[in-house]
């Protein structure tokens, strides 16, 4: 018999006991429902984390430093032991060759420094961050109040929100207005003769050309003050890098903090330690397209003579957490499916029963046994994928549930609404197909069955 | 010795059953012979194993020994598929209760031999024409069995017998259900297609005097074995 033969003849014996085929399908679809209601939350949650963890820069970001700055640092260690790379400078050519390699979006210094904020003639005790460009393009700053900054160069500030709330009660009456930073700027000493061999051109993070030739004779701290207009408010600081959680209050342009030549609480040590007449960076941070392209890059900056650091290992442990997660999920969900499929077994046994001489003449007028078996197979398979389809819609509908419930506590929570469930295409196809596999297990038993029938004892049956 | 030429022939056909403890010949050592165009009664009482013989020369049932042959293959060496084959090309069968399916329109049910067949969509509409017009339920067609008559019934089986353009004809008592009347109509049309398609049919019935009136041939049958084999006068 041909399939379309088949599927229409399945098709008119399941329209034949409409309302026991009808409850057996909707036990699938429960099943389904279940599955897909279940994995759309392990996978709705697994994206919100990769989502937040993406957003903290935390796992595309790579720091860079010389070898002898992660002396006795774990893995610094253990690339020392392994390559045999003679030690280069983190200068500003190590800077722009890093910035060549491919993959890398961006390479900057960690700058952050304590100082003093004025607003309204009252001063504050705060910390001060720059914040690279690529922030913006991240999706870090979503959802905040105001903007990001307008420009990579621009003197605005963005605060965070408990701090804003120092300034005023109502923070969201600060946007526009400007705040004064004060600061303390290094500026470079005349080299002495003596001290050019000796002495070290460092600074933390901002070896500026102009400054770096006069470093060699140490520096000088000079105050300074800087306007900047506020331009947005975040609830929690992005963090940006390894040294981003919790880095700074005020938050500022990167171009900005490089330009202000701030003197930072490590200057000194590093003027001392630094190799003499070359300016060096403590350490770089760089972000990858993907965190899928950290170890790449990684690698590639290995043999340079640099030690490098990243979460690369912490995002492989997440990841295996979800699937565990996933997978657990997935056995709870498929429970119900298990359970449904049982419900076949009986329809069909029972179709059987009440198809006994139906199934004799069929085999009187040249069925074959495999024509009859193929018959209840398709029967079950059809079963299963309008369950199929219908167990993805209510599961949909249960996920879409969860998420407006959840969203409904948070909007009263006064806090941002979140995708608790997601429900992908491949999740669609997958339950769909899972089903139909269930369905034709469960069709196995009874279409074996129906294709032994005796067609003497089936035809003579009443 | 064996006729080469038969339409079905049975060498020493044996079809035994155990129920309990007691063993029940059914078809006990039956040799026949029936030529192709030949109409052939198997006549006897309830139990006399008519219908068994009939179900193995149908190939729906297998003999315990002896051979069953149709054109002279023999059907206790065929599988099950070649037996569903033998069943769907060789062999029209009509029954005592039609086993028309009742979901079905009368088009449907003569549609379903050439479905379980594979045969094209495209010659099966002109197929079950010509079978329905054979039979003479042109009107019909639309109809499920349910409002159809007894009579209308088994002609419309005798349309699904017909549609696959079998050679052989088996029908078991195929006017067990209906009255006198009607039982006659349907002989005639069993005769009018055994002349007119040269079919060979076997038919299994307990009415002598009707199958006097229009088998060719009445093999008598009795407790399984064959009592007398005998053309008409």
């Amino acid at each position: 018999m041909k399939f379309r033969d088949l599927t229409e003849l399945a098709w008119r014996n399941l329209r034949e006991a409409l309302l026991r085929n009808s409850l057996t399908t909707l036990g699938i679809g429960v099943g389904v429902a279940s599955l897909v209601a279940m994995l759309s939350l392990g996978v709705g949650l697994q994206q919100m984390a990769n989502q937040r963890l993406s957003r903290s820069g935390l796992f595309d970001a790579i720091i860079v430093a010389p070898r002898t700055n992660f002396r006795g640092f774990g893995r610094a260690t253990q690339d020392n032991d392994a390559a045999p790379v003679p030690a280069g400078p983190l200068d500003e050519d190590a800077r722009k060759a890093l910035e060549r390699l491919p993959n890398v979006v961006e390479v900057y210094p960690e700058i952050r420094f304590p100082t003093e904020i004025r607003y309204a003639g009252i001063p504050y005790s705060t910390i001060v961050a720059g914040v690279p460009e690529s922030a913006r393009r991240g999706g870090a700053y979503d959802g905040m109040t105001g903007n990001f900054f307008s420009g990579p160069s621009a003197d605005e500030a963005i605060l965070q929100i408990e701090f804003a709330r120092q300034l005023s009660p109502q923070p969201n009456s600060l946007l526009g207005k400007d705040l004064v930073l004060r600061y303390a700027e290094r500026q470079s000493l005349p080299a002495e003769p003596e001290a050019n061999n000796n002495s070290t051109a460092a600074s933390n993070g901002v070896p500026s050309n102009g400054e770096s030739a006069g470093l060699s004779g140490g520096f000088s701290v000079v105050p300074r003050e800087e306007k900047l207009r506020i331009v947005g408010i975040v609830e929690t600081e992005p963090a940006s890098g390894f040294g981003g959680v919790g880095r700074g209050r005020v938050l500022i342009p990167l171009q900005v903090a490089e330009k202000l030549r701030v003197a930072q609480t490590n200057d000194f040590r590093t003027m001392l330690g630094a190799r003499p007449g070359r300016s060096a960076y403590q350490s770089l941070t760089i972000r990858v397209k993907r965190p899928s392209l950290v170890k790449d890059v990684e690698d590639s900056i290995k043999p340079m003579g640099f030690t490098t650091f990243s979460l690369l290992d912490a995002t492989n442990n997440l990841r295996q957490v979800f699937a565990v997660f996933d997978l657990l999920m997935g056995i709870f969900g498929s429970l119900a499916l298990i359970v449904a499929s049982l419900g076949i077994i009986n329809t069909l046994v029972m179709a059987i029963l009440e198809r006994r001489r139906e199934i004799g003449v069929l085999k009187a007028l040249g069925a074959a046994d495999s024509d009859i078996g193929k018959l209840f197979f398709v029967e079950a398979g059809v079963m299963g994928l309008i369950g199929g389809f219908l167990g993805v819609a209510i599961g949909w509908l249960i996920g879409f549930g969860i998420n407006f419930a959840t969203n409904v506590y948070l909007r009263r929570q006064a806090l941002p609404p979140l995708t608790v469930s997601s429900v992908p295409w491949w999740m669609v196809a997958a339950a769909i197909s899972f089903s139909i596999a269930v369905s034709l297990a469960a069709g196995l038993y009874p279409a074996s069955r129906a294709a032994r029938l005796n067609p003497v004892e089936a035809l003579r049956y009443e | 010795m064996p006729n080469n030429n038969a339409a079905i022939r049975t060498n020493h056909a044996t079809r035994h059953y155990q129920m309990g403890s007691a063993l029940v010949r059914a078809v006990d050592d039956v040799s026949i012979s029936v030529r192709p165009g030949e109409f052939v009664a198997l006549l006897g009482s309830s139990g006399s194993g008519k219908s068994t013989l009939l179900n193995l020369i149908a190939g729906l049932d297998r003999p315990t020994s002896g051979g069953i042959y149709a054109h002279e293959r023999n059907l206790a060496d065929m599988d099950s598929e070649e037996l569903a084959k033998h069943r769907s090309h060789t062999i029209g069968m009509v029954f005592q209760a039609f086993n028309l399916l009742p979901r079905m329109t009368l088009e449907e049910n003569v549609e379903l031999p050439l479905r379980l067949a594979a045969v094209d969509r495209a010659e099966r509409a002109a197929r079950v024409h010509e079978a329905i017009q054979h039979v003479k339920l042109g009107a019909r067609l639309t109809h499920r069995p349910t409002e159809l008559s007894g009579g209308e019934q088994q002609r419309a089986a005798l349309a699904r017998a017909l549609v696959n353009r079998p050679t052989i004809l088996l029908a078991d008592e195929p006017t067990g259900n209906l009255d006198s009347v009607t039982g006659d109509e349907i002989m005639n049309l069993l005769r009018e297609i055994n002349e007119s398609l040269r079919m060979t049919i076997v038919m299994v019935t307990h009415e002598h005097p009707r199958a006097e009136r229009f088998a060719h041939r009445m093999i008598l049958m009795k407790d399984g074995k064959l009592v007398s084999d005998g053309e008409r006068p």
